[in-house]
């Protein structure tokens, strides 16, 4: 009997759960349920000034429904002249005083967590990656390792990593909910944070400073997967061939017409570009951070690339005003970037 | 107090700028003008100070500017803001000549003040082609003190016009307002260049 | 009543040339309510269009530019176009009537300040239709803002430079009529709360709009002139704008919300029966929030990278307007406790407001608690948050108070039933919007985002969110219906309507163009109350009947706004090409001639005789 109310209670509680998590948005992207150690920290302080708050609400609806229900004109007594009271100093100092208690309980753990999130201690010991925001993606240089990369960013689990950020363009900012709060990528100072991912996965992350036309599309990703599959991503990372020849005739010609057209702005391999690397591109899960990751995609965005993305840095590609890349073409090209595939570990080595 | 009260008073009280209603909201309201004044030049002043080492490769201050020149502004608009303390001393004796001659040297003194200001811009931009568009230092240093000198440039044309218009009539309670605070407007300027000779020069050449 | 017969009889030119020259404080009044109002419209449909575009994930309702202008220009226009003129509307329909004045203090100004207004926010949209208004957010955070092509940003600047000066000349003009122009009897500590929170708003704005001119002068010279304050390539820093404009638009915020808690403080008091509780610690919470209100611009910038020691300092020093907010609060539920609350149109907005305010207060302390604010910032959760201040705030005091002077004013009474309907729709529709904000926000979606993805469950909070958007659209209509049946078939009421307690009730309504015949006696907080209570049935006058001095009408002001907005064409245009430079000379040839002419020109106004005032008493 016992066992059979305990199973109803778990599983009423486990529905509640369902329900509830549900209501916070998606996985990996809500910043209601944690998955890294800011966010964690950021929503410790938001269930304190919830709760506060609430108690707060609580007060002050109770005499406002309260005051409505009683003191609310009554028929016939439309000309009733109510006692003219001034004031109550006693009332004064209780609704100044009790206010700052209750500031000063969410103020404490506020200031300790805006400082333990500022703390650059580990700076030096730890893995450093500096970002780099640009109308509309993301670029990432592990300087020491000396690997270039875009629009994923490959990071061990359950370790600090730092982030140097610095805009080319206008301000952005760099948030993963569920990893961290956000800090801004400013174009004349850089600023520096530090994310720590609990479990393996795929986060999103998202340009949240107004940046231009696209900046609802500035999507990235953060992919956090175990120190030994890191390891082995900055080892095959670094040995990427960019003059590996596909093993496709149609990837091979596409590999000559992309360096014809695009090499000027994209890179394959560990060299700095103007725009986005492309070493790992056959390991995304999406195009452009938000495209869905197949031929037919990339095709239509390499043909017409502002339809998808208002405004992006590709619209001054010098072979969209000589309309020099056909139809056929941009399926080669698009056949030879599908099969870069730089390593083993790839988003879906995130589980 | 009747039109022909305000123009033609019959005796003139002892402070002329205060004595009818208009004349007190004019004093009290320019004060709270010149509150709002202090805030624009405080933003502009935090504004250089952010950017006064952004020199971008270019002429820096020590490079730019000496003193010499800079004293000698500095004296003509002291002494211009003295000048103008003797106007309204006049003023309230309701001895008009002699303010208007005051006044006259006041702004004698100002337009030597911009004289100056305007040769040395001309020196920056012809021999160190230091312009607006050299650096941030460069936007900043012209926005601030050419700010300070469009406000020179308007107090002056402002108490010409004053001088001008009220040559043959003299003083009244109607015009003394406007004399009162057009002084308050020299006086002002005068105040933000002490503290531009201070921050942008003075520390400048350090 | 013969001035309004006299009304009636006039041509529509003549009506015209007198609201285009007026210096009355009731009638600039008028203009600021009726533009105001077509703002709050325009501000509306942008509001309407912005939320259909969200509908659903992934929506081409608009593209991606001109959402950027809708997002823009909604925010622009609500705040500087329609809500504070809205405020400035009911700034001069009642401060100078609750002082026991005949005017302001600047008449003239009075008027330029409006006219600077109207053109300023005639400019703003006029990047609509040569080829694109203002697209870096009504932020216009550097160096989007100035780097972004076309002349939609240079519209932004020249139009809010210009509406900017008009409501610098507002504030001083207020402060001085408040100062110098109350009644014999009217002390400080015996001006209504509405007159008080204008007078501190006031203050505000003459502290805080010089910053905001500052910016937007330096802009337009990185803009138009090749200056190098924002642009990092030549050492600029582009964090400055941020300072500027958030020294400036932080105690902007309290520039609106004083005066709708003035509003609410009247109302509540009136329609209670009761004086308001605590008036002197109401006072005092305005005034400090007033002052805190200039310490906490930077609350804005958490994630800019200001370090944690200036977060934490502003962190700290914004929770502490949080108990000053709280003590107006607890204020107003005792004004109402033990009193005899009547419920119609003004007081329904006035209670709809405690709790909305309340909620919006208190994610007010949500957002400042800087190390929460990393997740709040720039996200839904900041739109939620500010709505529920400014409309929950701003905008339902700005209903109230329509419905509320709406017979002083106009001396009709709105139709009650139809406010009453105005208010659930709107009410309920605004929850409805911005409430499951919060969640959007914390859920991962950032603000001024065109579109959103699929499958990021966003997408019910969003349906919900525009379907609230429109209910509040159809409150509007509802309320535009009510003005024109009211002002059609509404029945004339007389001078004191609601039974109320101050001295803008003790005049007929409308007021005469001179306001009080004789300066009332004011002998304590309450006036009118004050004398009802002792049988009287009006003020007692400090005065006898004498002669009145008026000023005289001026088309000054608008000439001189004209050659402003004239010169703004040319400063954008010269960017092209440097023939443009004339319209400059133009304009501020205009201007500067219009100002000339008003130094020089001796303008003394004009008496009415005391014989005309006795003569008119006896008709």
């Amino acid at each position: 009997m016992k066992d059979w109310m305990g199973k109803i209670r778990t599983l009423s509680v486990f529905s509640l759960m369902v329900v509830f998590l549900s209501a916070c948005g998606r996985d990996n992207l809500t910043a209601l349920v944690p998955k890294g150690y800011g966010a964690e920290e950021s929503l410790r302080v938001i269930i304190i000034t919830v709760i506060v708050m609430i108690v707060v609400f609580i007060v002050v609806m109770a005499i406002f429904i309260f005051v409505l229900m009683k003191y609310r004109q009554k028929k016939g007594q439309e000309n009733m002249i109510p006692k003219q009271t001034e004031g109550n100093k006693t009332l004064e100092i209780v609704w100044t005083v009790i206010p700052i208690l209750l500031l000063i309980v969410i103020a404490i753990p506020t200031v300790a967590v805006t400082y333990d999130l500022a703390d650059e201690t580990e700076k030096e010991d730890s893995l450093n990656i500096n970002v780099t925001g640009k109308q509309f993606w993301w670029h990432f240089e592990y300087a020491e390792e000396q690997i270039q990369t875009s629009q994923d960013l490959y990071i061990p689990v359950g370790q600090k990593v730092y982030l140097n950020m610095l805009s080319s363009d206008v301000i952005h900012s760099f948030w993963v909910p569920s990893l961290s709060g956000k800090m801004d990528v400013n174009p004349d100072n850089e600023n520096t944070m530090y994310i720590e991912a609990y479990e393996e996965g795929v986060y999103w992350g998202k340009c949240a400073e107004f940046c231009g036309d696209s900046h609802s599309l500035m999507d990235f990703k953060i992919v956090a997967v175990s120190q030994e599959e890191y390891d082995q991503w900055v080892t095959d990372m670094q040995n990427v061939d960019a003059e590996a020849v596909p093993e496709s005739t149609t990837a091979q010609e596409g590999k000559a017409l992309f360096e014809d057209s695009c090499l000027s702005c994209h890179a394959v391999g560990n060299t700095p570009s103007v725009g986005p690397n492309l070493s790992n591109f056959g390991d995304r899960s999406t195009i452009a951070g938000v495209l869905e990751h197949s031929e037919e995609e990339l095709v239509e965005w390499i043909l017409d690339p502002g339809s998808k993305k208002p405004g992006n840095g590709m619209l001054d590609a010098p072979y969209l005003e000589e309309k020099s890349v056909s139809e056929e073409d941009a399926e080669k090209i698009a056949e030879y970037l599908l099969q870069l595939k730089a390593s083993e570990i790839t988003p879906d080595s995130a589980q | 107090m009747s039109e022909h009260d305000v123009l033609n008073p019959k005796q003139m009280p002892l402070n002329p700028e205060k004595a009818t209603l208009e004349g007190k909201n004019k004093f009290i309201g320019f004060w709270f003008f010149l509150g709002g004044e202090t805030v624009l030049f405080a933003s502009l002043f935090g504004t250089y100070l952010a950017l006064n080492g952004s020199t971008n490769g270019g002429s820096s201050s020590q490079e730019l500017f000496g003193l010499e020149l800079v004293f000698i502004m500095t004296m003509l608009l002291l002494t211009s803001s003295l000048t103008s303390v003797y106007a309204m001393y006049h003023m309230k004796n309701n001895e008009f000549k002699k303010m208007q001659i005051w006044l006259g040297i006041t702004v004698a003194l100002g337009i030597g003040f911009l004289c100056f200001e305007i040769y040395e811009f001309y020196h920056y931009i012809h021999h160190y082609e230091f312009t607006m568009r050299s650096s941030a230092f460069g936007s900043a240093f012209y926005t601030l003190v050419g700010f300070h000198g469009g406000h020179v440039v308007f107090g002056l044309s402002w108490i010409i016009a004053l001088m001008i218009r009220n040559a043959k009539r003299g003083l009244n309670l109607y015009n003394a307002p406007k004399f009162y605070i057009a002084s308050l407007y020299w006086h002002f300027i005068d105040v933000v260049w002490v503290f531009i000779f201070t921050v942008v020069y003075l520390m400048g050449v350090l | 009543m013969s001035t309004m017969v006299a009304n009636n009889k006039r041509s529509f030119g003549s009506t015209l040339w007198d609201y285009l020259t007026t210096v009355d404080h009731k009638k600039i009044a008028i203009l600021y309510l009726v533009a105001g109002g077509f703002f709050f419209i325009i501000g509306g449909l942008e509001a309407l269009a912005i939320r259909w575009q969200l509908v659903k994930p992934m929506n081409d309702f608009v593209s991606a530019g001109l959402y950027n202008e809708l997002i823009t220009m909604h925010g622009t226009t609500m705040i500087f176009l329609a809500a504070m003129p809205l405020i400035f509307a009911f700034m001069n329909a009642v401060v100078p009537l609750q002082i026991g004045a005949r005017d302001v203090a600047f008449p003239f100004l009075n008027s330029l300040g409006f006219w600077l207004f109207l053109f300023g926010g005639i400019m703003l949209n006029v990047g609509w239709i040569t080829g694109g208004a203002a697209d870096a957010g009504w932020t216009a955070y550097a160096p989007l803002s100035t780097t972004s092509p076309g002349e939609g940003v240079d519209y932004y600047v020249l139009g809010l430079q210009i509406s900017g000066a008009g409501t610098l000349i507002g504030g001083i003009n207020f402060l001085v009529t408040i100062v110098n122009m109350r009644a014999p009897g009217m002390t400080y500590m015996r001006m209504p709360l509405f007159t008080w929170t204008a007078f501190v708003a006031s203050a505000l704005i003459l502290f805080a709009f010089p910053a905001l001119t500052v910016g937007l002068f330096l802009m337009m010279f990185d803009r138009l002139f090749g200056s190098g304050f924002f642009d990092p390539n030549m050492g600029g820093n582009s964090v400055i704008w941020q300072h500027l404009f958030w020294i400036f638009g932080h105690p902007e915020v309290y520039i609106l919300a004083l005066p709708a808690f003035g509003i609410f403080s009247e109302i509540i008091s009136t329609f209670s029966r009761k004086r308001l509780f605590g008036y002197s610690a109401m006072v005092f919470a305005t005034v400090l929030i007033g002052f805190l209100g200039f310490m906490v611009w930077a609350h804005h910038m958490f994630t800019v990278g200001m370090g944690p020691a200036a977060n934490s300092i502003f962190a700290v020093a914004t929770m502490a307007i949080a108990i000053p907010t709280g003590i107006k609060i607890f204020n107003w539920l005792f004004t109402l406790w033990g009193g005899n609350i009547q419920i119609n149109t003004p007081m329904l907005w006035s209670l709809g407001f405690i709790p909305t305010f309340t909620l919006g207060g208190m994610t007010g302390v949500m957002v400042a608690a800087a190390s929460a604010d990393y997740q709040f910032h720039d996200s839904y959760f900041v739109v939620a948050h500010f709505h529920y201040v400014i409309v929950g705030g701003v905008v339902f005091a700005l209903f109230a108070a329509t419905h509320y002077w709406w017979p002083k004013m106009f001396g009709k009474i709105l139709n009650d039933t139809l406010g009453k309907v105005t208010f659930w729709l709107f009410f309920i529709g605004f929850h409805l919007t911005f409430f499951i904000q919060h969640f959007l926000g914390l859920m991962g979606m950032p603000r001024r985002y065109w579109v959103f993805l699929e499958d990021q469950g966003l997408d019910l909070g969003n349906a919900i969110s525009t379907t609230g958007a429109f209910l509040m659209g159809l409150g509007t209509i509802v309320l535009l219906y009510n003005i024109v049946v009211t002002s059609v078939k509404g029945e004339k009421v007389g001078s004191d309507p609601w039974d109320a307690r101050t001295l803008e009730w003790a005049i007929p309504s409308p007021p005469p163009f001179y306001n009080f015949k004789q300066l009332p006696l004011v002998r304590g907080l309450d006036p009118l109350w004050i004398e009802k209570t002792e049988g009287r049935k009006g003020m007692t006058p400090a005065e006898p009947i004498s002669d009145i001095h008026m000023p005289n009408n001026s088309f000054l002001p608008f000439v001189m706004s004209l050659g402003f907005f004239i010169a703004g064409f040319g400063f954008i245009y010269q960017k092209y090409d440097l023939v443009w430079l004339s319209l400059v000379f133009i304009g501020m040839g205009i201007a500067l001639g219009a100002m000339l002419m008003r130094s020089v020109k001796d303008d003394l106004g004009y008496h009415i005789h005391k014989e005309d005032l006795v003569k008119e008493a006896k008709e």
